[in-house]
């Protein structure tokens, strides 16, 4: 099956017609209420809070925040950002509680710094991968949007992004970006390697440490195995550092000069062995 | 749009991020409706301290509410429910349907269509 993201950008991709598929068919509402529900148990909210919903679309995941129950934190006032008009007006049909904006997340969040709790995005942030004019780029949206984010969540507030990247090189870019942007940031997947595998991006703000990042996060929960890839980078980088002199760095050398156009011996079997004694 | 969250918007434009102009936008042409909603007095003690209480008084100057309380409410006055009611009925349940929001900075206009305000930037104001 085709991705949206690579049909049309996303303003045109949800018109009347998809965003009512969209809104009314009950396998995509299902997915994204058990998506909306791990979110909020990622967010952790333990009284009633102010939440930003980036892309919102019709209220969807919305909704559900509006009827978390008192004994559970809730329920929690949302303020919803979309660039799809048509995804709105369901929206506003639907008369969903939270408040609407016609915005870009590309272009930034236009909240003053500290205004909210915790930040929720459902399927939405993959959008940002795609650049619809020349003069655009995916890293400079991505850097203007997680920018924005960081500075409109109040310290010690978290954002939990459930994404679907294309491939290895997106993921990382965001999470890339997210990082640069100065979050602490963890990636946690469910029922990995299977069709249903679903990404969520969970961000921190100030929170400092191992305790602050998704580590702390997931912490207690009893279905999740944490693979920390910070140490094994770690070991990675210690491990290879070739010694001046040494073939590989010869050869590294070489080619790095070749790269430049420079003029460059053929590498043969003699290049980088050493000379045996002379006498 | 409810009143608190024209509170804590300000201009989408990169230039106005660092002037302090460009918070609080303005109201134009502004028309209200009165939404009923339940009554949160555990919401509205989290946000009271986030709230800019100087922007609020212009705001609700430019809409030409009767004068709010001159100080934000601290400490003890949150527990009271008649301040606490006044408040969730002047920040939760005021909305604003249609009009315009303006930028004393840069004077961009953001239209308010149905309670959606349009925070679209033409690419050159990115």
């Amino acid at each position: 099956m085709s991705r949206p993201e690579d049909v049309l950008p996303p303003d045109l991709f949800y018109d009347d017609n998809e965003s009512r598929k969209y809104t009314t068919s009950s396998r995509i509402r299902n997915i994204q209420s058990d998506m909306t529900n791990r979110a909020l148990e990622l967010l952790d909210l333990r009284s009633p809070s102010l939440v930003l919903d980036i892309g919102c679309g019709s209220g969807l995941s919305g909704e559900i925040l509006s009827a978390v129950p008192p004994e559970h934190g809730g329920p929690h006032t949302w303020i919803g950002m979309d660039i799809s008009p048509s995804m709105l007006d369901i929206a506003l049909q639907r008369d969903v509680e939270g408040d609407l904006f016609l915005a870009d997340i590309g272009q930034g969040v236009p909240f003053r710094p500290g205004t909210f709790d915790a930040a929720i995005s459902i399927s939405a942030i993959q959008w940002l991968c795609n650049a619809e004019t020349s003069d655009v780029s995916p890293e400079g949206r991505l850097r203007r949007f997680f920018e924005g984010l960081y500075a409109s969540l109040r310290r010690g507030g978290r954002a939990v992004c459930q994404f679907y990247p294309k491939n290895d090189a997106q993921r990382n870019m965001i999470s890339g970006a997210a990082i640069k942007a100065g979050f602490g940031a963890g990636i946690l997947e469910d029922d990995p390697g299977t069709k249903n595998s679903k990404l969520y991006l969970v961000l921190t703000v100030g929170g400092g440490g191992l305790q602050g990042d998704i580590t702390g996060v997931v912490n207690g929960m009893d279905d999740v195995n944490i693979l920390d890839a910070r140490r094994k980078a770690m070991e990675h980088g210690k491990m290879q550092l070739p010694r001046k002199g040494d073939k590989a760095w010869i050869m590294r050398k070489k080619e790095q000069m070749e790269r430049k156009g420079k003029v460059v011996k053929q590498n043969s079997r003699y290049t980088g062995r050493k000379r045996r004694p002379a006498f | 749009m409810k009143l608190i969250t024209a509170n804590f918007l300000t201009c989408a434009v990169k230039g106005c991020k660092a002037s302090p102009a460009s918070f609080p936008l303005h109201f134009r042409d502004a028309e209200l409706e009165l939404q009923e909603l339940d009554f949160q007095p555990d919401f509205i003690r989290n946000i009271v301290p986030r709230i800019d209480w100087h922007a609020l008084q212009i705001m609700a100057n430019e809409l030409g509410f009767p004068k709010i309380l001159d100080k934000k409410p601290e400490g003890d006055e949150l527990k009271d429910e008649q301040i606490l009611k006044e408040l969730h009925r002047l920040l939760l349940e005021t909305h604003i349907n249609e009009g315009k929001l303006t930028c004393g900075n840069c004077g961009h206009e953001y239209l308010i269509k149905e309670g959606i305000a349009n925070f679209l930037l033409p690419s050159h104001l990115v």
